[in-house]
């Protein structure tokens, strides 16, 4: 029961199947009637395996989602509705929303772990990493000795390319590259399921971004988990994301295949975030940021929230609220009757919508 | 260990700075009040403890300053402080010595359950932030803003005058010899419950509302809500994470108020008549008998950077960035 | 806190992460302080003791001073709060005492306030030697207890007014502001904004004055308010010790008669319980004004919504590593955005 369970693939269920459901999730920020609603039904999907990329500008709400989703959003948050359902190796499906503590408390970490924005303030300073690594596996495991946890500590940290004698370190003798990847150690501690991992690359340098994605794409290979992956920067989602899910005020507004977003953007928000990062390779385009900024949460106009910033804006974008729905062209079949986007330039029903999209949204 | 050298060399420049400021001020003073003293003390002073005062002093107007402090200097080394007009003519190093004991007894005790006992509950109610626990915080606050001494007038009408429970005044039966005995040590506790008391209630407020804000604080930093994503135990996360870093500044806080603390505690001895430092420099003031006063202070400024060395070394011990090299 | 640097960065809107303030940034400042309760809770009760402070002397009911027949009496219609051992009214006392008090804490708390921010934004601001210097001059007045200090210059002068009395305390009690506004300052000096003045060749005085000090005003303000905190209950317990004239009326002198005068034997609790009240009071608005300072610089603090009566209605346990999950909506709030919103898939 050491390094051995970190080789070996765990018995992953059916690969594709659902593994994390998020269903019409509602967010507030404050106990008042005057709280900022972040979040609006908001539905997400993460499939066995997969690698999910959430992006975004920054104060979209993508951590507000992730946090949301294992309830481990702070006060002043409160999900008003919705449902967040886990579905375990044995094929159970239990709504996290509805967990008591003490099932929530069983099931964090061995379920779901979580790998948070800005690993300079992840771990607790006085105590030794090891101890932070250690400390997490007795929680789940009663029986077990402090020694076997720490010999497991120990291999995990080999795992990550860290040498183990860093166990007795403690975290303000590690290097920011070192720090996160004792997070990634410690999240894979008890082999989960799902991974969810808030902007783990943002506060390092551009060598040290891609040697940790290579090696999160490397464990998800050995260790079969499903990964969410998010990230204001698309550009990096490219190299390891499966499926990406764009955010923007709160909402999902494009749901689509990794590289069918990159080549393809259905909505022009996605297009626009696209064009606002240099890839990391291929071919190199022109940057151009997105004019304007994202809206003020707490008074959100009505109709669509990126149409003061948008480049084909339409008079009921700015009355009706786009949900997610099919493109227009569905029909052409294949994977484009998998993508979702939320935008009225694809809905023809609508008055003063022709139904053709603009080129550079429907390539 | 650079740490610990930075903090030998500051406790040594402050022990310096307390004697030299023990120096000045009888010097800075206008008038010369001790002058006075001594001619009504005529031909009772030896003159070996004369010539003790007036370098103490600086009634030695033909001596340079420096000479003054080099002499001053050569006193406190050899446990010179003079002789106390009060108790005259008993050495105020003796009295002093008589003294500290029952304060350390009293003072440090009841700080250190006031300390330990406050930041308990501090932790407890920031933990509990937004239930029925924030409904001590005006209680508390109350009691932050109560002065000492009057905490002590309550105490002393309320158990002793009315309930008749305690002993208002002294440190111990009269009736008993100080020994080691049982009979004397319950003494000493039963006169000494009601000070303590009210030292722990009028200063454990500051403690409460300090390691609630701290821990209302550090709460909202990631590593408790990564603990949390770890399934740890509600206590584990309580204690391990969120007060085990809270407490940090607390100590820091610690040592930073006990000039402020011990201040005010000296005051309770003043109140019970409690025979420590502070009720010496309260007679020491009263009586005008200037050479105690000034071994007081300065014996209370020593203990109190004595008390700050220890919370140096536990903070040291609590937090491994401290004990970090260079 | 991530620090995001990238392109969209520069574009969009500074990331605000999940604990800072969020408040509307249209609504100035100033109000939120106003708006908090503590603060003016506090706020009132200073200012009813600084009305009494400046009337004081002219709505007292007698002379302070003014013995009569009435010995220790306890409060009737004619001396609402009774009368002392020598018949003089004790309610006169405390009103007459409440400038003297005020004065004090003043006086000492902006000489204390002026020397720290002097030493403070000095030490902050010129680094090197001279910071080394000014912070261990500062730290060691902080390790020298202050009341014991206090107590041996006051007892040693020849005449300890109230005004010497202020003084003194101003002198010896700057230190923690000091310390606190180096470190405001240290933090300060490396923002964008003050590096900018500076390359601009700004002058370092009107650096100071202009960029340096008004972003300190918070914390200004706190240490001041600690220190007139700070002042007021090392003047009353030294007037209670005797060591200041006992002529000059404050709470403290009260309480020095009623110690004195075996009050406590007798019972006369009217003689010394409303004193001590004043000053606990006093301390009390001090202290809340103060808290509203700290939450207004710290919003962790702030217990914004917290409304318990609120919470308890609506079943939320606001917690750290459990976010509540609402189950009974609240009636009468309208589900926003979903009334224009019908999938497109029904529709279809
Ligand atoms: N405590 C809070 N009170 C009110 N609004 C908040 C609070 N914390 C975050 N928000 C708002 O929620 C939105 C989403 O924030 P967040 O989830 O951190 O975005 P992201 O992770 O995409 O950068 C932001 O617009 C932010 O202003
Ligand atoms: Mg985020």
């Amino acid at each position: 029961m050491t390094a051995s369970t970190l080789d070996v693939p765990a018995p992953t269920g059916t690969v594709g199947e659902p593994v994390l459901e998020i269903e019409n999730l509602s967010v507030d920020y404050g106990y008042t009637d005057d709280a900022t609603h972040v979040l609006r039904d908001v539905s997400l999907t993460l499939h066995r395996g997969e690698v999910l990329g959430l992006a975004g500008e920054s104060g979209c709400g993508k951590s507000t989602l992730a946090y949301a989703a294992t309830r481990l959003l702070p006060p002043p948050g409160l999900i008003t509705s919705g449902s967040v359902h886990f579905t375990g190796r044995d094929g159970q499906r239990t709504d996290v929303l509805r967990q008591s503590d003490a099932e929530l408390r069983a099931s964090r970490w061995q379920d779901t772990a979580i790998v948070f924005q800005g690993a300079m303030n992840s771990l607790n300073p006085v105590y030794r990493i090891g101890r932070q690594i250690a400390d997490g596996i007795l929680a789940h495991r009663p029986g077990m000795r402090r020694k076997e946890a720490w010999d497991q500590a120990a291999s995990l940290l080999e795992m990550v390319g860290i040498n183990a004698d860093r166990l007795r370190d403690f975290p303000h003798q590690l290097s920011g590259g070192m720090r996160q990847r004792v997070m990634i150690a410690m999240a894979l501690a008890l082999d989960p399921q799902v991974l969810i991992m808030d902007e783990p690359t943002t506060a390092l340098d551009v060598v040290m971004q891609r040697q940790i994605v290579e090696e999160i794409a490397d464990l998800r290979e050995r260790l079969g988990f499903s990964v969410v992956f998010i990230t204001h920067d698309v550009s990096l989602l490219i190299e390891i994301a499966d499926r990406i899910a764009i955010m923007y005020a709160g909402d999902i507004v494009e749901d689509a295949g990794a590289q069918d977003v990159y080549r393809r953007p259905r909505h022009p928000y996605s297009a626009a975030l696209l064009h606002s990062f240099p890839p990391l390779r291929g071919e190199r385009r022109e940057l151009t940021g997105i004019p304007g900024s994202p809206p003020d949460m707490q008074k959100m106009p009505p109709g669509c929230p990126f149409a003061p910033r948008c480049a084909h804006v339409t008079d009921v974008c700015r009355q009706v609220r786009p949900v997610l729905g099919p493109t227009a062209l569905a029909d052409r079949g294949g994977r484009e009757a998998e993508r979702s986007v939320a935008c009225h330039l694809h809905d023809a029903d609508l008055e003063g919508i022709d139904g053709t999209l603009p080129a550079d949204l429907a390539r | 260990m650079r740490f610990a050298v930075r903090r030998t060399i500051f406790y040594l420049i402050t022990a310096w700075a307390a004697v030299t400021i023990n120096f000045l001020i009888p010097r800075l003073m206008p008038g010369d009040p001790v002058t006075a003293l001594m001619g009504r003390m005529q031909g009772r002073i030896d003159s070996n403890a004369e010539e003790s005062i007036r370098v103490l002093f600086g009634l030695d107007t033909g001596a340079s300053v420096w000479q003054q402090y080099v002499d001053y200097w050569g006193l406190l080394l050899r446990g010179d402080l003079g002789l106390s007009f009060t108790f005259f003519p008993t050495p105020v190093s003796e009295i002093v010595q008589q003294a500290l004991p029952w304060t350390i007894g009293l003072v440090g005790v009841a700080t250190i359950i006031s300390f330990t006992l406050g930041t308990g509950i501090g932790v407890a109610i920031g933990w509990r932030r937004g239930t029925w626990a924030d409904a001590l915080l005006p209680i508390t606050t109350f009691f932050s803003a109560v002065p000492y001494f009057w905490l002590g007038l309550i105490a002393i009408t309320v158990f002793s005058v009315t309930l008749g429970w305690f002993p208002s005044s002294g440190s111990y039966d009269r009736g008993l010899v100080p020994t080691w005995s049982w009979e004397f040590v319950g003494s000493v506790i039963y006169y000494g419950f009601l000070p303590a008391l009210t030292v722990v209630l009028s200063s454990i407020a500051g403690w409460i509302l300090g390691m609630r804000n701290m821990l209302v604080t550090v709460s909202s930093e990631d590593y408790v809500t990564v603990a949390h994503a770890k399934g740890l135990p509600e206590r584990r996360v309580m204690v391990g994470y969120a007060a085990r870093n809270a407490i940090l500044p607390q100590v820091s806080n610690f040592a930073l108020s006990l000039g402020f603390v011990v201040g005010g505690t000296l005051i309770m001895e003043m109140v019970f008549s409690y025979q420590g430092i502070g009720y010496t420099l309260f007679q020491a003031v009263n009586t005008q008998d200037y050479p105690l006063m000034q071994g007081c202070f300065l014996v209370i400024t020593l203990a109190v950077l004595g008390a700050n060395i220890i919370a140096d070394f536990v903070y040291a011990a609590l937090d491994p960035r401290a004990r970090q090299e260079g | 806190m991530a620090q995001d640097t990238t392109f969209t960065e520069e574009q969009a809107a500074p990331e605000r992460a999940v604990e800072h303030d969020v408040d509307d940034p249209r609504r100035a400042k100033r109000f939120l302080f106003l708006r908090n309760g503590k603060a003016l809770t506090g706020l009132g009760i200073l200012l009813f003791f600084g009305i009494l402070a400046v009337v004081g002397p002219w709505i007292a009911p007698y002379d302070p001073n003014q013995v009569s027949a009435d010995l220790l009496q306890p409060p009737s219609w004619s001396h609402w709060l009774g009368t002392d051992h020598t018949g003089r009214d004790i309610l006169s006392q405390i009103v007459v005492g409440t400038r003297g008090v005020l004065v004090v804490g003043l006086i000492a708390g902006v000489s204390a306030t002026v020397l720290g921010v002097i030493v403070g934004v000095t030490a902050g601001f010129i680094g090197g030697m001279g910071d080394e210097t000014l912070s261990a001059l500062s730290n060691v007045f902080l390790v020298i207890p202050q009341l014991p200090l206090i107590i041996i210059i006051a007892g040693q002068l020849p005449t300890a007014g109230g005004v010497t009395v202020a003084l003194v305390i101003g002198i010896t009690g700057w230190a923690w502001g000091a310390r606190v506004m180096r470190a405001q300052t240290l933090s300060l000096r490396k923002r964008d904004f003050v590096e900018a003045a500076r390359a601009n060749g700004e002058r370092t005085w009107r650096l100071v004055l202009a960029e340096v000090l008004p972003n300190l005003t918070a914390i200004i303000a706190a240490g001041f308010v600690g220190t007139v905190t700070f002042a007021v209950m090392s003047q009353v317990t030294l007037a209670f010790i005797g060591i200041t004239p006992v002529s000059d009326w404050n709470w403290g002198t009260i309480l020095f008669w009623a110690q004195n005068n075996l009050a406590l034997q007798r019972g006369a609790w009217w003689w010394f319980v409303p004193a001590g009240l004043c000053i606990a009071l006093l301390g009390m608005a001090l202290t809340l004004v103060n808290f509203g300072i700290d939450e207004f610089v710290n919003p962790r603090l702030r217990s914004t919504g917290m409304n318990a009566r609120l919470l308890r209605r609506r079943r939320i346990r606001p917690r750290i590593g459990f976010t509540p999950v609402l189950r009974t909506p609240p009636d009468g709030r309208p589900d926003v955005g979903t009334t224009a919103r019908t999938t497109r898939k029904e529709r279809s």
